[in-house]
């Protein structure tokens, strides 16, 4: 459990990390909480040359009201989002889905632009993020981009970011008293989601249910035109490819999403 | 007032709860200064030939003091069991063939530790793979073989050349059978694998190890070794748990020696969580069927049990287990035809040995099962059909059909008390109430009853108790602690004798120059055969005493009394300290306590679980459990026992799984995918008492360290099934995973909706 040899960088500022990056490109990996990368440096699944660290950088961990939207700094601890009184009462979904991440030890290292950036379809931050249809933003030395989170993620552990960019905020639009829920799928308390679904103002974010954090677009189009919550949540799997593993088959997982976006929606709609 | 009986807190908790506990791998021992660090490298294949191994790039990588391959090591492949086929033997390090995904192809050994996996990965080996064989079903076949030399993947087996009695069943009016699967664990102890080795000038050897027995361990090393055994100094440090995957020696540890021999430095390894993960010892992984035959009044009348066990690569102790399975087949019942066979088969995957329970929970997950699938098929209530069957209180001693002699049992009192305390009939009709309701989350209740073999196999052990001069004590005793609390109730042992109190006594364990021999703590042993031998070494310490007093005293023997730590002339106030006499002369004494036969304690459990029947996810909501040990040393150690045990038991039943694939890759070699339990997935223990002693030995004990898991496996797995039996389910294999669940639940559907008779969905 001892990585290959790296070398570690510590910049005191993004635009450090920045230029970090722009150095090293490919060869270069972002640390923030780590608990990603980490087991996979230590099981020799990766073996990045040059390990920039920015889980000190003060000037990524904020939550602030900005006019329609909650910008957060992509620093934020998972722990950070759970215990925020502006995500409580303007963003509950986020607060909500932070508090399912791991365990405490995880939650206060773990940052929410990690788990952006990681890209793992298991993971609860990016279907949340997906469902609230927010922006996400990416800054290079070449300046600074916005995109929307249904168009960042491209596939398994890929999105659109370029090894130059770093993700350094995430702006959440505020949904205030619309009707949201998460369920999570677990064996373990402390485990991956099997399955997850994420809903929030009639949108709805699924959590493995393929290769990337996805929509269930046709049970929103659904939605949409009037259908109950039975009906939009039999199309909940339409359009996914989940996968079968150890804890679920690929079939399973399909009536999963179905059972859970059934739930989710049920509990939004109060 | 007595010490026994009481809720003495344990002595050992101190240093670990502040400095934390020394296991192998923290030792400072000035001995193991500059010892080199060993990595193994290890087959990513489950089966192949190895066409090349190249070590040259390695032995040129930062800190590298020398790399050894199978080729190097002038030692002959052993037989790691003694009682399997004699050709299935295992090299050292793999020369012309790996046989499972982790076995050790080269040793490398480096001056520091984060050297090693640098240098190991360097190691190029040419592997031309062979097709795996990892169900033993296909292993016994024998269309793939490990051992082409030997002909066969057949292992062991124990009543396997004759054929089962035809007639069995025939006078039962009803017969139920079923293939079931105890599935394969990894025992997961918090400390992993480890042993440091140093030879001295004086050409022994000092090896330090991980281990639950370290004179068996010492003696099974030196014959792999080929050496003398007391040339093996070898010492239990602290040690993190073993479950019994820690019993007795790994081949690792005999590769350090020889690797500390062949370098002329010390060595030390320890290996990663997920090398344990496929390197340990494994248990449970059988394949089994059951048949269960009777009358429609509820009595039970012949029971059939096939068991094909599965050894993994390298026969170990997993090939004797099914022994202990066959043996209590029938369970706390009294059951008139019996039999059983057990094959053993080697297939590509890790080696199994013993888990807590060690072939008993396999026993009664099997009979457990056949005893609710028979009381399914004739529409009776399970706990009454048990009951209906049990071996009767005035019956004992009792010889079972399958061959054991049960020392003593209230089994039927047992099952009534758990019943009782669960508030059964309520919790019936709270079942009945939700399925009228058609609730999603719908109740299940289930009832175990089981009798286990505890102290079988090594029935002596050792102990000795001394008195010094400065009225300490100090105990040596033969069994080897790894979590148990020894030191705590071997010292009120010997405290409740000789009146000395526990804080002035010490217990030592674990080192095989001060304690030469030994049997070690596996199968619930220790404290009836150690506990009870230190228990025998402190009365003889007091006649002894009494004796010596006599003279000094100038009294008769007989109106002398120990108490306090001094011996009394009686209604005198005259006396002599213990430490007085130690002063003039030596009082010690070493004795041996053998009480020829195991004991066998039994209990029932009830447990209630709630199944979401849309998603299969089953949550344990309550656990309600009599574990009946006999008469209880101390309270408080005796409910940490059981609380594991059950832990470990409802984890079966619902969580864990060693998984491989065809081509026998593990799926579950880390944390992340083998679903190890937390506080989290269980639910609070109601602990029922009742002590029914053995006259096998006279503290009356018997053993508590497996009883929870045997009791709690079948009886969560029964309630998962019960939870969903109205919707035509009959049986689910363990763990019953929400997949599993949801799975049975639309097989059941799809049947019923095919319009078949419940007869036959018995046979499905």
């Amino acid at each position: 459990m001892i990585p290959v040899a790296f070398s570690y960088a510590r910049p005191d500022s993004v635009d450090g990390a920045l230029a970090l990056l722009a150095e090293h490109g490919e060869d270069a990996t972002i640390l923030a909480g780590g608990h990603s990368l980490l087991p996979v440096m230590k099981l020799r699944l990766g073996a990045p040359e040059v390990v920039i660290d920015i889980g000190r950088l003060p000037e990524l961990r904020y939550i602030r009201v900005q006019g329609d939207e909650v910008a957060i700094g992509a620093g934020t601890r998972h722990r950070d989002l759970e215990a925020s009184d502006v995500l409580g009462s303007d963003v509950p979904l986020l607060a909500a889905v932070a508090r399912t991440v791991g365990d405490p030890q995880v939650r206060h290292r773990g940052t929410i632009g990690g788990s952006l950036a990681h890209a793992d379809p298991a993971s609860d931050l990016p279907a949340a993020v997906l469902a609230l249809d927010a922006t996400i933003v990416l800054r290079s030395p070449r300046g600074e981009r916005q995109v929307p989170a249904t168009g960042f993620y491209t596939g398994m552990f890929s999105s659109v970011k370029e090894p130059d960019e770093l993700i350094v905020e995430i702006r959440v639009p505020r949904t205030g008293s619309a009707g949201w829920a998460y369920e999570k799928f677990t064996r373990r308390a402390n485990d991956w989601a099997i399955v997850g679904v994420a809903v929030v103002d009639g949108r709805v974010g699924l959590v493995n249910m393929g290769a990337s954090p996805l929509r269930a677009s046709a049970t929103e189009a659904a939605l949409a035109d009037g259908a109950s919550i039975d009906e939009a949540a039999a199309l909940a799997d339409q359009g996914t490819d989940p996968q079968t593993d150890v804890s679920a088959t690929a079939e399973y997982r399909r009536h999963l999403a179905r059972l859970l976006t059934r739930r989710a929606l049920t509990t939004a709609a109060g | 007032m007595s010490i026994m009986g009481t809720r003495v807190v344990r002595t050992e908790d101190p240093v670990f709860l502040s400095r934390g506990a020394t296991y192998t791998d923290d030792l400072t021992d000035e001995r193991l200064n500059g010892a080199l660090h060993l990595t193994l490298v290890r087959s990513p294949l489950a089966h192949a030939r190895i066409t090349a191994v190249d070590v040259e790039a390695a032995r040129e990588a930062p800190g590298v003091v020398a790399v050894f391959t199978g080729a190097d090591v002038d030692l002959a492949p052993a037989l790691l069991f003694a009682g399997a086929n004699p050709g299935m033997v295992r090299p050292w390090l793999a020369t012309d063939k790996v046989r499972f995904v982790g076995e050790p192809v080269a040793a490398v050994l480096t001056e520091q530790v984060y050297q090693g996996q640098d240098a190991a990965d360097l190691v190029e080996v040419d592997y031309d793979p062979l097709p795996a064989v990892v169900d033993p079903r296909a292993a016994l076949a024998d269309e793939v073989l490990l051992f082409e030399e030997v002909g066969t993947n057949l292992a062991g087996g124990f009543g396997h050349d004759k054929e089962f009695d035809e007639h069995l069943f025939d006078d039962c009016d009803v017969v139920v059978t079923r293939d079931i699967v105890n599935q394969r664990l990894a025992a997961s102890p918090l400390e992993t694998r480890a042993a440091a080795a140093v030879w001295g000038d004086d050409g022994r050897v000092t090896l330090w190890a991980s281990t639950q027995n370290p004179q068996s361990a010492r003696d099974e090393i030196a014959g792999w070794l080929g050496i003398d055994a007391a040339l093996i100094h070898l010492i239990a440090p602290d040690v993190g748990g073993g479950f019994g995957a820690k019993i007795g020696a790994d081949p690792e540890f005999a590769l350090v020696v020889w690797l500390a021999k062949a370098v002329g430095r010390p060595v030390r390894w320890a290996e990663t969580r997920s090398e344990n993960l496929t390197g340990m010892l494994q248990g449970r992984a059988q394949l089994q069927t059951i048949t269960i035959g009777g009358n429609r009044d509820g009595d039970v009348l012949a029971y059939r049990l096939d068991i094909l066990a599965d050894a993994g690569a390298y026969p170990r102790l997993g090939v004797f287990l099914p022994f202990f399975t066959r043996q209590m087949a029938p369970g706390v019942y009294d059951i008139p035809k019996v039999e059983s066979r057990a094959r053993t088969v080697v297939t590509t995957t890790t080696s199994t040995g013993a888990y807590r329970g060690a072939g008993r929970p396999e026993a009664t997950a099997a009979i457990e099962r056949a005893m609710d699938l028979f009381a399914a098929e004739i529409g009776k209530d399970p706990a009454e059909v048990r009951k209906r069957n049990v071996v009767p209180p005035d019956a004992f001693p009792f010889e079972t059909k399958g061959g054991a002699v049960y020392d003593s049992g209230e089994y039927a009192k047992a099952i009534d008390r758990v019943l009782e305390g669960a508030g059964y009939a309520e919790l019936r009709a709270e079942q009945a109430a939700r399925r009228e309701r058609g609730d999603v989350v719908q109740l299940g209740i289930g009832v175990s009853a089981y009798v286990e073999i505890t102290g079988g196999g090594a029935f002596s052990e050792d102990a000795s108790v001394e008195v010094h001069a400065d009225g300490t004590v100090t105990v040596l005793t033969g069994t080897s602690p790894h979590g148990q609390g020894h030191a705590t109730a071997w010292s009120m042992l010997a405290s409740e004798h000789l009146g000395i109190p526990i804080e002035k006594i010490t217990v030592k364990h674990g080192d095989t120059d001060l304690i030469p021999r030994g049997s070690g703590t596996m199968g619930s042993r220790s404290l009836q055969t150690g506990g009870v031998a230190v228990h025998q070494a402190a009365g003889e310490l007091v006649e002894l005493a009494k004796r010596r007093a006599a003279d000094v005293l100038e009294a008769s023997v007989d109106d002398l009394e120990v108490a306090e730590g001094a011996v009394t002339v009686k209604g005198t106030d005259t006396s002599v300290t213990l430490a007085q006499l130690a002063e003039k002369e030596q009082l010690k004494v070493d004795t041996v306590f053998d009480s020829g036969a195991p004991t066998f304690p039994f209990g029932a459990h009830v447990a209630v679980v709630e199944v979401d029947i849309e998603s299969g996810k089953a949550v344990v909501d309550r656990i309600v459990t009599l574990d009946d040990a006999g008469p209880i040393v101390n309270p408080l150690l005796a409910e940490g026992q059981r609380h594991g045990g059950i832990a470990q038991g409802i984890s079966q039943a619902l969580l864990e799984e060693v998984v491989y694939d065809s081509e026998g890759n593990p799926l579950t070699a880390t944390f992340a995918d083998y679903a190890f339990p937390s506080a989290a997935e269980l639910p609070s223990f109601t602990l029922l008492d009742m002590a029914t002693p053995t006259n096998l030995n006279p503290l009356g004990a018997k053993g508590i360290g497996e009883a929870g898991t045997i009791g709690a496996t079948p009886a969560v797995q029964s309630a998962v099934i019960d939870a969903v039996s109205y919707l035509g389910v009959r049986h689910i294999d363990m763990p019953t995973s929400p997949l599993r669940v949801w799975e049975a639940i639309n097989a059941a559907r799809v049947e019923s909706g095919a319009g078949s008779d419940s007869s036959e969905g018995a046979q499905q």
